[in-house]
């Protein structure tokens, strides 16, 4: 066993999670009620398809050997439950690795700022998510086929949502036209990243994110036309991301998300 | 000196808008209409009425029914309405609408002798 499809499959689960953070920040504050609660819903399915990834990562490190396992997260945390030989659970990996071991890409970790921003994250990250998982589902690796497909489902629910109100705001009102125009056009430099081949992508040997790049921008062009949206042009993108390099926002979601147990390790409630 | 203290309360961010409609009316001119949702639980039997939503069109309307209404499986098939189109007896004329029925039981199958033979009846 390789430390590569550990770090593969965090590389997934990361940004699952991240993603359903940053949604999960709208619980209570959506525009309406119906919303609110449609947002809320889709942050935990994000949130469920972590779970099983971080299950399954933390089952592949347990089975490293002593010598792999010291080499593979920088964070002091975990060294210091690896130094004393101990398992790591899928709670070990969502709250004790520092930024620089997340493997999640840098558009997920954008803030919301608006309706509008976080429809724009969500409706490029919804459109990548359904090709990946469509291949995933042919992975050699038995537990990704399997999460693959169960969140496929999911996927395609919160891509039909997302695409449905880049539609309602680009062909709305001319505020809302503005905003996610915006919104698209800020967001745009986030999207090359996905489609990126990580070194632990190429090695993987699992889904090539660079040939689903043609399906990606025909299913984004074709709602982004009927939103009467201009589709940005190619332009410099960041990235960094998957090989552990964020922006700042990564570290305020983290010291959120993992402050309870960081200062009371291992309350549960 | 005057001093405006700003006591913030337990929800309170953003816009401060009035919560609680206590300010009385409110202009509805800007807010989605009404729909009335109704859910299958399983197939085979009828679709009952779960409540009601707010919502752009019918397929939002039915979106925000699944997300609302079925997001701990009670439901296989949705039918949204808009309540606008929904018309309901009049409450005021309920003694001519219903009362008239309530001292005729014999519209009740129940005067017949059914032989012991006959068990779903």
């Amino acid at each position: 066993m390789s430390t590569n499809q550990l770090f593969y499959t965090l590389q997934i689960a990361d940004n699952a999670l991240i993603l359903g953070h940053r949604i999960s920040e709208w619980c209570g504050h959506g525009p309406i009620l119906e919303q609110d609660i449609a947002i809320t819903n889709t942050s935990l399915d994000h949130l469920g398809q972590a779970r099983s990834l971080y299950q399954h990562a933390a089952d592949l490190f347990n089975a490293l050997s002593s010598a792999e396992k010291t080499n593979c997260f920088a964070s002091a945390a975990l060294q210091a439950k690896i130094s004393k030989g101990e398992n790591l659970t899928e709670d070990d990996l969502a709250y004790l690795r520092d930024g620089w071991d997340f493997r999640n890409v840098l558009l997920v970790e954008q803030p919301n700022k608006d309706w509008a921003y976080t429809i724009a994250r969500s409706f490029f990250y919804d459109a990548y998510n359904f090709c990946f998982y469509t291949e995933l589902q042919k992975s050699k690796d038995s537990a990704l086929a399997a999460i693959a497909e169960k969140s496929l489902k999911e996927v395609t629910y919160h891509l039909r949502w997302s695409s449905e109100w880049v539609i309602r705001l680009g062909d709305g009102t001319d505020e809302s036209h503005a905003r996610i125009q915006e919104a698209i056009n800020s967001y745009w430099a986030f999207t090359g990243e996905l489609f990126e081949m990580s070194v632990v992508d190429k090695a993987a040997g699992e889904v090539d994110v660079n040939a689903l790049k043609p399906v990606w921008l025909q299913r984004v062009t074709t709602v982004l036309d009927e939103a009467t949206i201009t589709v940005p042009k190619d332009a410099w993108m960041h990235s960094g991301g998957k090989d552990g390099r964020h922006t700042e926002h990564l570290g305020y979601i983290l010291a959120e998300m993992q402050f309870m147990q960081r200062a009371y390790p291992n309350m549960e409630w | 000196m005057n001093q405006l203290i700003n006591k913030n309360l337990y929800g309170d961010y953003g816009d401060k808008e009035n919560a609680g409609g206590a300010s009385g009316s409110h202009d509805t001119s800007s807010e989605w209409p009404l729909w009335e949702v109704f859910i299958r639980s399983k197939a085979g039997l009828d679709h009952k009425h779960a409540g009601s939503l707010h919502a752009a069109d019918a397929q939002m309307a039915i979106e925000n029914a699944r997300d609302v209404y079925t997001r701990r499986m009670e439901g296989v098939s949705i039918w949204v309405v808009e309540s606008k189109y929904i018309h309901a007896s009049d409450p005021g004329e309920s003694e001519s609408m219903y009362e008239p029925a309530t001292d005729k039981i014999y519209r009740h199958p129940t005067f017949y002798d059914l032989p012991d033979e006959l068990k779903h009846m």
